[in-house]
């Protein structure tokens, strides 16, 4: 193995907060909000464990759905007991408010660019475009609460048939991970007013917010073609 | 969840004795948490297996007080087929998930991970206790299955559909039993997935001045490895415990095929695949079997290059090769169903990468014997596991040369000789590499340390009882014995019985040595001689903490800067014959020169 030698140490001393790592050589947690909880002050960041964590974890969700789709292509394949199952219409309706609710969200997240980075005053603006995100997806896991009503009036439960099955727990698995998400929201919502949010936060979230939309879109198709 | 920040990281001392020591964000308490639970876990799936090694050797002997744990699969302290099973799924269960994942991954890599990085703690400590009070939950739910109507599950860790999906009609315990425990393994995924999440920011994001990712330890890169495994694999396994749940009590038939009648009955199940389970559950299966080997591969590395007093080989090559295995692990998983009727093409190209698994595994091997080689290695109880553990290895994956070609396997299939295989290379020599995580670090876990001598007569007594175990279960295997039978009543397992007898003692006796490291635990912790800060006289960070143990941030007032790489060994400096990863003395090493 090489010998790597630096030049002798420069520790830093810790600065105004003792316990935060400014210095690490990598990319460390850089974002935090200063101490004066002044969080205009933030005006950029590098990547944080954040950052990281909500790929980490959307790769973890994509295995869940990877796992729940083969087991859907292996159980279609190995029966003759499939039934087609027809989709409900509210189902369109609610791809649209999801698709509406990336959208408002993406304008939200600029507008909170803008906002840190002094472009623009007061926060009004953006904390209006989380609440129409929250209720966007809020009128999203209801409206799919509808579809499984209307599945139930024709007769359709869970154990009816292997295509309903496979769409009660795709759409709960899903409705599931997006209420994870308004939790998130409504954290992003709370800590905005306070302004203690962080741009990774928020980032995190939308990025988490984005993939339920595109993993919703994903699943419609599936649906779609294979019930 | 991920707005948890970094700020949440440097959490304050803890100051009441819940937070401090039960609901720690400190991810040395949970390091040590997770010991604990191995730790019991450990004992209880031993007891298990005490249990039916003896109903094995003598079928109709009474075990005293048996009728204690069930009434109903015990009558007059005889153990039932059906009971045997039920120890047998439980004490599988117990061992592959609470004890070869957890010791050596959850427990040691959330005491020493974030030290080793130079960290402070995880970047996302309330996630990390959740993850322990999920697994913990966990276990819970297991256990309480013995004390539901009838008893545990019977139908095996692998739970094969359809005998786990068809509900209490097949068995004593495959109704809430199967349930208990899908719910317990669903609720260990989470935790894992959490943990996982938490091992591989950390890694990423959280290295100090200076800690490249070249310069991590070996141990850093197996946690980290075995992170993502966990991160894809668990993900599988739960959606798959979340159909078999529904089978159960929604009425599903997502495992059971139509027209199965069972005791005369009927199902009313329609059209699902048996099949489907097995694939599911070997995607997540295989890559388990990686889970619980590679942290043992990371800390046995660690530990002997400190008591070789020299680099491996090669450092890069070692962790290229535990990569590998993290992505082979992934092609392979089919072999384990060479005979459940798939198609032979399948069975080929499961064979292929099968085989080149053992290429990276032999390479690692080959790295260790080349490094030891030569080497004046100091001979200590955490050296001596690390030895037994490639001895471990080495034995147990020469099998598995045996198992991965199809022809074989349909021979040996469901027989003693796989039990062998999969105990030695996976079970043995996991625990012997959490053996030697813990003589190695006890010192900086405690403060103390352990007694020498009761550790190497425990190496002795558990080396030689281990192989005396299970070595002849390949015989057995190979005479024919098929593996999860109660009871050999063959005229051609007759004359087996003697083996089978000898591997009880041996097994009750192995087991009773482990109460030496019991005792020695116990005793150092509270009245061991008191460690120094350095005792091995090693390199990497978890030996430059200011104190010995760390205090609650790690590292004090100052992050710790890394100058070197890991394991600068066998040069001149002005501690010895090594350098510190934190300390700015410029040296040569004797590599250099050479």
């Amino acid at each position: 193995m090489a010998t790597t030698v630096h030049e002798p140490p420069r520790i830093e001393e810790r600065r105004d907060r003792p316990r935060v790592i400014s210095d690490s050589g990598n990319s460390g947690p850089g974002t935090l909000v200063p101490a004066s909880g002044d969080f205009l002050a933030v005006k950029d960041y590098s990547p944080s464990p954040s950052s990281t964590a909500i790929w980490v974890l959307l790769a973890s969700i994509t295995m869940t759905f990877a796992a729940f789709t083969s087991a859907l292509i292996v159980r279609q394949g190995s029966s003759l007991d499939w039934r087609h199952l027809s989709l409900p219409r509210i189902l369109y309706f609610n791809t649209l408010l999801l698709l509406a609710s990336s959208f408002t969200l993406e304008v939200a997240r600029r507008q909170v660019g803008d906002y840190m980075r002094e472009q623009r005053n007061g926060n009004a603006h953006a904390a209006r475009w989380l609440y129409i995100t929250l209720i966007l997806g809020l009128l999203f896991v209801t409206g799919q609460y509808l579809a499984w009503l209307q599945l139930r009036a024709q007769g359709l439960f869970m154990a009816t048939n292997p295509s309903s099955s496979f769409f009660y727990v795709l759409t709960a698995a899903h409705a599931l991970h997006v209420l994870g998400g308004l939790g998130g929201l409504t954290r992003v919502i709370r800590k905005f007013n306070r302004s203690t949010l962080r741009k990774t936060t928020l980032d995190a979230t939308s990025h988490y917010w984005h993939f339920m939309d595109a993993l919703w879109v994903y699943l419609m198709l599936l649906l779609w073609i294979k019930l | 969840m991920h707005h948890l920040s970094a700020r949440e990281a440097q959490h304050l001392k803890p100051a009441s004795f819940i937070r401090k020591h039960i609901f720690s964000l400190d991810h040395k308490v949970i390091g040590k948490q997770y010991y604990v639970l191995a730790l019991v876990a450990a004992l209880i799936g031993m007891v298990l297996s005490w249990l039916m090694r003896i109903h094995l050797a003598w079928t109709n002997y009474p075990i005293p007080s048996l009728h204690l744990l069930s009434a109903n699969g015990a009558p007059g302290n005889v153990m039932t087929p059906e009971y045997y099973l039920q120890l047998m799924t439980m004490h599988a269960t117990i061992m592959v998930f609470f004890v070869l994942t957890t010791a050596p991954f959850a427990a040691f890599g959330n005491y020493f991970l974030p030290i080793q990085v130079g960290a402070e703690d995880m970047p996302f400590p309330h996630f990390n206790m959740m993850s322990f009070w999920l697994t913990f939950s966990s276990l819970l739910v297991l256990m309480s299955s013995f004390f539901v109507a009838d008893g545990p599950t019977l139908g095996g860790w692998t739970q094969y559909a359809p005998l786990s999906a068809v509900g209490s009609a097949s068995g004593p315990g495959q109704g809430t039993g199967v349930v208990l425990w899908a719910t317990a393994i669903g609720l260990f995924c989470i935790g894992q997935l959490l943990g996982s999440l938490n091992f591989i920011t950390t890694t990423l994001d959280m290295r100090t001045k200076g800690m490249s990712m070249w310069r991590l330890p070996i141990t850093v890169w197996a946690w980290f490895i075995t992170s993502v495994m966990g991160l894809t694999a668990f993900a599988v396994l739960m959606p798959a415990c979340i159909l078999l749940i529904l089978d159960h009590v929604a009425g599903t038939s997502f495992f059971v095929a139509s027209g199965l009648v069972l005791n005369d009955q009927l199902l009313p199940h329609s059209g699902g695949s048996t099949l489907l389970w097995q694939h599911l559950f070997w995607f997540f299966g295989h890559p388990e079997v990686y889970i619980a080997i590679v942290p043992g591969v990371g800390i046995v590395s660690h530990v002997l290059i400190a008591n070789m007093r020299r680099p491996m080989l090669s450092h890069r090559v070692l962790i290229y090769s535990m990569g590998a295995l993290a992505v082979l692990s992934y092609m392979v998983y089919g072999h384990h169903m060479f005979v459940s009727g798939m198609n032979p093409v399948s069975s080929l190209a499961f064979s292929f990468p099968t085989l080149v698994i053992t290429i990276p595994s032999t390479i690692i091997v080959v790295i260790w014997m080349g490094s030891i080689y030569g080497s004046k290695l100091r001979i200590n109880t955490a050296s001596l596991f690390a030895l037994g553990f490639v001895s471990m290895f080495i034995s147990g994956g020469v099998s598995g040369f045996f198992l991965a070609q199809p022809s074989i396997d349909i021979m040996l299939h469901a027989t003693y000789f796989v039990v062998g295989h999969f105990h030695l290379v996976m079970g043995v020599a996991a625990i012997f590499g959490i053996f030697a995580g813990t003589y190695f670090w006890f010192p900086k876990m405690f403060g103390r340390m352990m007694s020498e001598t009761l550790g190497k007569i425990h190496f002795w007594l558990t080396f030689v009882g281990s192989y005396c175990i299970f070595m002849p279960f390949h015989y057995l295997g190979i005479a024919g014995n098929v593996r999860r039978y109660q009871a050999f009543v063959d005229d051609y397992t007759q004359p087996l019985i003697p083996l089978h007898r000898f591997i009880t003692v041996a097994a009750i006796l192995t087991g009773l040595a482990q109460l030496i490291f019991l005792y020695n635990l116990i005793h150092s912790r509270f009245w061991g001689k008191i460690a120094p800060d350095n005792p091995w006289e090693a390199t990497t960070l978890e030996w430059s903490t200011p104190t010995t143990p760390p205090p609650h941030n790690n590292f004090g007032d100052k992050l710790p800067e890394v100058f070197h790489d890991p394991y600068q060994y066998g040069v001149e400096s002005s501690v010895g014959d090594y350098v510190m990863q934190a300390s700015p003395e410029k040296v040569k090493s004797a590599h250099d020169e050479a």
